[in-house]
């Protein structure tokens, strides 16, 4: 039963992991950058919902509501101001670009919220589960953030795969220079996946700081990078891959925290990334590229 | 090829040169007392630092995969050399000696990580490579934060528990506590020898990028299916650029932990990795000059900003964004072109400009 309830945590926790890394690939596939900033979205996400509720005292749906309308602008903002004039630049100086939003957008919450760490009240009203007359007990964030991310599965996977801009999506990932000569803006198509990557990164900001409530200027650093494993994990680029890395990272980590060591939890991860890129280079998804001499 | 040979000398000497003038200038101000306290205090982690940009656009610039890990490499050297500094205390009196020695095995045991850690990472490509680097970095902070290590009459003991696990006698010292990190670290580093190190790397990088060896490594950078089927083996010089550059960031991990009493293994993690590539990127890649004068201003920049007080990290980050935009404008660029400033080293940069 032990063995369940962590199972359960494990995917809980991998289900936020999986909706960071899916912002994370939508927007290396189509803007073939790893954007390093998306992290510090997440923390920007839990802020504006802690403020909506404590300070402007909002329901916590409106303040999720709210935290999404902010990340997504500030995604586009940061799009058009730091990403799009680099479009033709080495991929090293985009990078080199977006560790500099991160280092900005943790600076500025360090200015603003200070260091001090504020302790956030879930988002979530619900009870816990208790199964087979109390010996596993699945609280209500778990099972919420569980729904909210097969949700979101569906919802990207069916805006992908069967409308126009997914479409566009597609082949601006496919070939840049041919779907603009087939009339598609692409600027416009890549602000779009900023804007849907940072409404993710808004909701999983609420959902990490409802089930681990400190929030702080670098809360989404640690689960950025691991969420950015995570994509790797599954295949960047892939969106089934970001869901199937992130839960599988997350099932790791807690079991390897629970069965081998709490301190060792993130090596274990780590190490298990790497052996899985030895044996498919290319994440467990990935597609194989072949090089044409 | 003669003019070419001629230029590169030049352009090395011209690095030497700038390296030993910032060296003398300093020296002349730190004995006419005309530096501030904090930047004195800044000297040996800015060699450090220099040295770390150096190797890493080894790495970067001139072999052309993007490691995220370098931190950890700096982790093995410090821990190791500081190990080695302590143990050495009572059979070699002489300081410069015991670091010296600090330097070279913390450069050694980083450099057979390197050699490990190479062997399945080189095997991959591009993001995938850096993303397996990142991996290890991380690795190597987490065990590094859970090893306790010390030493009495009878030798050295390790544990992953706890100092009290070590049993060890009375007279026993320890040396590695855990999350605490290296403690008890008797200051051995000076800004002289920062400066022989910094030397030393460049004599070693630039002999290497200048030889028949560094050619192979570019001619795997350019082109690794055109370079291997001229007979260059990928994997050799792959490794040969991988492993020095792991060696020598660990001789500047030694050098940086024993400038201080203390040091943890959380100050070698993904940050500090990541602020060393920004060194790199920002001097310019494959630009050995170029970083060592990136990893100076960057690493004083955060000081002189202090006039800013609470708002200098944030003036920073909008600095290195500046800078990137600037640098990689069109407009910009053309319109340095025409007025003449064209920036030497064009090897590099064209190579930087080809990449998108």
């Amino acid at each position: 039963m032990t063995f369940l309830s962590y199972l359960i945590s494990g995917i809980s926790l991998g289900s936020i992991y999986a909706i960071i890394a899916l912002g994370y690939t939508m927007v290396y596939g189509i803007a073939k950058m790893l954007n390093f900033a998306h992290g510090d979205v997440i923390m920007v996400g839990g802020y504006m919902s802690f403020i909506a509720m404590i300070n402007f005292g909002w329901p916590p749906l409106l303040a999720v509501l709210f935290a999404i309308v902010v990340c997504t602008v500030l995604g586009i903002l940061i799009e058009q101001l730091a990403y799009k004039p680099l479009r033709s630049a080495p991929p090293l100086a985009v990078l080199i670009t977006a560790i500099g939003v991160s280092y900005f957008l943790q600076n500025a919450a360090l200015l603003i919220f200070s260091a001090n760490p504020k302790s956030y009240s879930s988002v979530i009203p619900f009870d816990a589960l208790r199964l087979f007359n109390g010996q596993l007990v699945i609280s209500g964030t778990t099972i919420v953030t569980i729904i909210v991310c097969i949700v979101i599965i569906i919802a990207l996977n069916t805006i992908v795969n069967k409308t126009k801009i997914g479409k566009a999506m597609r082949a601006v990932s496919e070939d840049k220079d041919a779907a603009q000569l087939m009339g598609i803006s692409v600027n416009k198509t890549i602000s779009v996946t900023f804007a849907i990557g940072s409404a993710l990164a808004a909701v999983a900001g609420v959902l990490l700081c409802s089930a681990y409530p400190i929030l702080m200027p670098t809360t989404g650093a640690m689960p950025g990078i691991k969420a950015f494993t995570a994509a790797v994990f599954g295949g960047i680029g892939s969106i089934p891959g970001a869901f199937l890395g992130g839960i599988l990272l997350g099932i790791i980590e807690i079991l390897g925290k629970a069965y081998i060591s709490t301190q060792l939890s993130d090596a274990i991860v780590f190490a298990v990334l790497i052996i899985i890129l030895l044996v498919k280079p290319t994440g467990l998804l990935g597609k194989k590229v072949l090089v044409k001499v | 090829m003669r003019s070419l040979r001629l230029r590169s000398n030049i352009d090395n000497l011209l690095t030497y040169g700038l390296v030993i003038i910032a060296y003398i200038v300093m020296r002349i101000l730190i004995t006419s007392g005309n530096i501030s306290s904090s930047l004195q205090g800044q000297l040996v982690p800015i060699t450090a630092y220099i040295v770390m940009a150096v190797s890493l656009n080894l790495t970067v610039g001139v072999l052309g995969e993007l490691s995220l890990g370098h931190a950890g490499f700096m982790s093995v050297g410090a821990f190791s050399g500081v190990i080695t500094a302590t143990l050495l205390t009572d059979t070699i009196p002489m300081t410069w000696l015991r670091l010296a020695l600090a330097l070279l095995i913390g450069g050694l045991i980083a450099g057979i990580f390197g050699f490990l850690i190479g062997i399945p990472v080189l095997r991959l490509q591009g993001d995938y490579l850096a993303i397996v680097t990142l991996a290890f970095g991380e690795i190597i902070k987490n065990v590094m934060n859970t090893i306790y290590l010390g030493y009495d009459a009878n030798g050295i003991r390790i544990s992953m528990e706890s100092a009290n696990a070590l049993q060890l006698a009375e007279d026993g010292k320890v040396i590695l506590n855990g999350p605490m990190g290296a403690i008890g670290i008797t200051k051995l580093s000076t800004f002289n020898a920062g400066f022989v190190l910094i030397l030393i790397t460049l004599f070693i990088v630039l002999n290497l990028i200048n030889s028949r060896s560094g050619r192979a490594i570019k001619a795997v950078r350019d082109d690794k299916i055109a370079a291997e089927s001229v007979g260059i083996s990928s994997w050799r010089y792959r490794m040969m650029a991988f492993v020095t550059s792991a060696t020598l960031a660990g001789a500047a991990g030694a050098l940086y932990a024993l400038n201080y009493t203390t040091v943890v293994a959380r100050k070698f993690d993904f940050n500090t990795s990541i602020l060393v590539l920004v060194f790199v990127v920002l001097g310019g890649m494959g630009n050995i000059r170029g970083s060592i004068i990136a990893a100076t201003v960057l690493t004083v920049l955060p000081e002189v900003l202090r006039a800013f007080n609470e708002v200098r990290m944030l003036v920073y980050a909008v600095i290195l964004i500046l800078v990137m935009l600037v640098r990689n404008n069109l407009t910009l660029r053309q319109l340095f072109q025409k007025i003449g400033i064209k920036r030497r080293n064009s090897l590099a940069n064209n190579k930087e400009g080809d990449d998108s």
